[in-house]
């Protein structure tokens, strides 16, 4: 999903930098809240990171024949909300542009937009709903994470379709010919990435319930515990 | 084996996750392609090209890694800075855990005979 440097037009850079900005400032500030109340959370955030690190460096055979990667953002946007996820995905991205050359300068703003919000914003949506609706705890996380991967290579293929629109067929056409390479290619990879992120949040269960409780991931006790208490 | 319930399932996670890697190798599905198993942000690129020839990229990399060597020791390196965090994690809550357990061991169980608890 990185949009390598130089490979947006100047408009479509700014505009998607402008874009942005306002969520990885809003993002900042919610991060530094989050480690002055709550200190005990700097070393789950930085575990929330280094997954994201991880999983971005991956790249993955897939099933049409080309690799791609996972980018390991719903854990974070589960356990922390999307805006410090904002934060967490502009950092590995940086580090990817300035060192990898993989991604770019010109092309952060639209990297961060898919990557770092997009794709954690629908990652939550999916697991509170899912939550909402009764779902466990690992089923949600699961479509939670699935979605955060998918949407994003989805959102890099709307990107590149608005900048790049088929003289033919226009945008539609193409989406298309973006989704192909990106989307597709990217599903049995999204399925990794839930079953990955279950795995971490089953590990996470048993070493650190008391801090998921904190975060409203999990509860103390369950439904029928606290009924048969009352 | 004696492995616990937990320890499975966490397994079965993994190897599902390497089967679905290791598949369409396995299957030759990369096959007929002119560069089988290319990622697909090269691809793209390709695509950017075909779509509008004339396109020419206004901004390179600040730094390139000199080769595809180096490039691939970057992203191990990557990687393994993310795994070495989140190892360090896990084996920091373990310890804390199985100090708590052993304080609350040593002040529930002070049994008669057992004076080393006290010290």
């Amino acid at each position: 999903m990185h949009i390598a440097e130089g490979f947006l037009p100047p408009l479509h850079a700014a505009a998607w930098g402008a874009a942005s900005a306002p969520f990885v400032v809003h993002g900042v500030r919610a991060l530094t809240r989050e480690v002055k109340e709550n200190p005990e959370s700097t070393l789950l955030l930085g575990a929330s990171g280094a997954f994201t690190f991880v999983l971005s460096a991956l790249k993955i055979p897939s099933v049409t024949g080309s690799c791609s990667h996972p980018t390991g953002t719903g854990l974070g946007a589960i356990l922390f909300r999307p805006p410090i996820m904002a934060v967490l995905g502009t950092i590995t991205l940086l580090f990817q542009a300035l060192l990898l050359a993989h991604g770019g300068l010109t092309t952060l703003g639209a990297n961060v937009f898919s990557m770092a919000i997009a794709g954690p914003w629908a990652g939550f949506g999916v697991y509170l709903l899912l939550r909402r609706f009764g779902a466990p705890l690992m089923v949600a996380v699961f479509f939670g994470a699935f979605s955060a991967d998918l949407v994003t290579y989805c959102v890099t293929s709307v990107q590149l379709a608005l900048a790049f629109p088929d003289p033919g067929s226009g945008v539609a056409g193409a989406l298309a010919k973006f989704g192909g390479i990106f989307a597709v290619t990217q599903i049995p990879l999204a399925v990794s990435e839930g079953l990955l992120t279950v795995l971490v949040m089953r590990l996470l269960m048993q070493s650190s319930k008391s801090d998921l409780v904190r975060l409203g991931v999990a509860k103390l006790a369950g439904r029928s515990d606290r009924k048969a208490a009352a | 084996m004696g492995m616990s319930r937990n320890a499975k399932i966490n397994t079965l996670l993994l190897l599902v996750v390497a089967a679905l890697a290791v598949l369409p190798l396995a299957l030759g599905l990369g096959e007929g392609k002119e560069e089988p198993f290319s990622g697909a942000d090269a691809q793209a690129e390709a695509a950017i090209t075909e779509l509008k020839p004339d396109y020419e990229p206004w901004f390179t990399p600040l730094y390139e890694p000199p080769s595809g060597e180096v490039e691939s020791a970057l992203f191990a390196l990557q990687a393994a800075l993310g795994a070495g965090v989140l190892a360090y994690y896990f084996g920091v809550r373990k310890g804390r855990r199985q100090g708590a357990a052993a304080a609350a061991a040593a002040a529930g169980s002070g049994t008669p005979g057992d004076t080393r608890a006290e010290d």
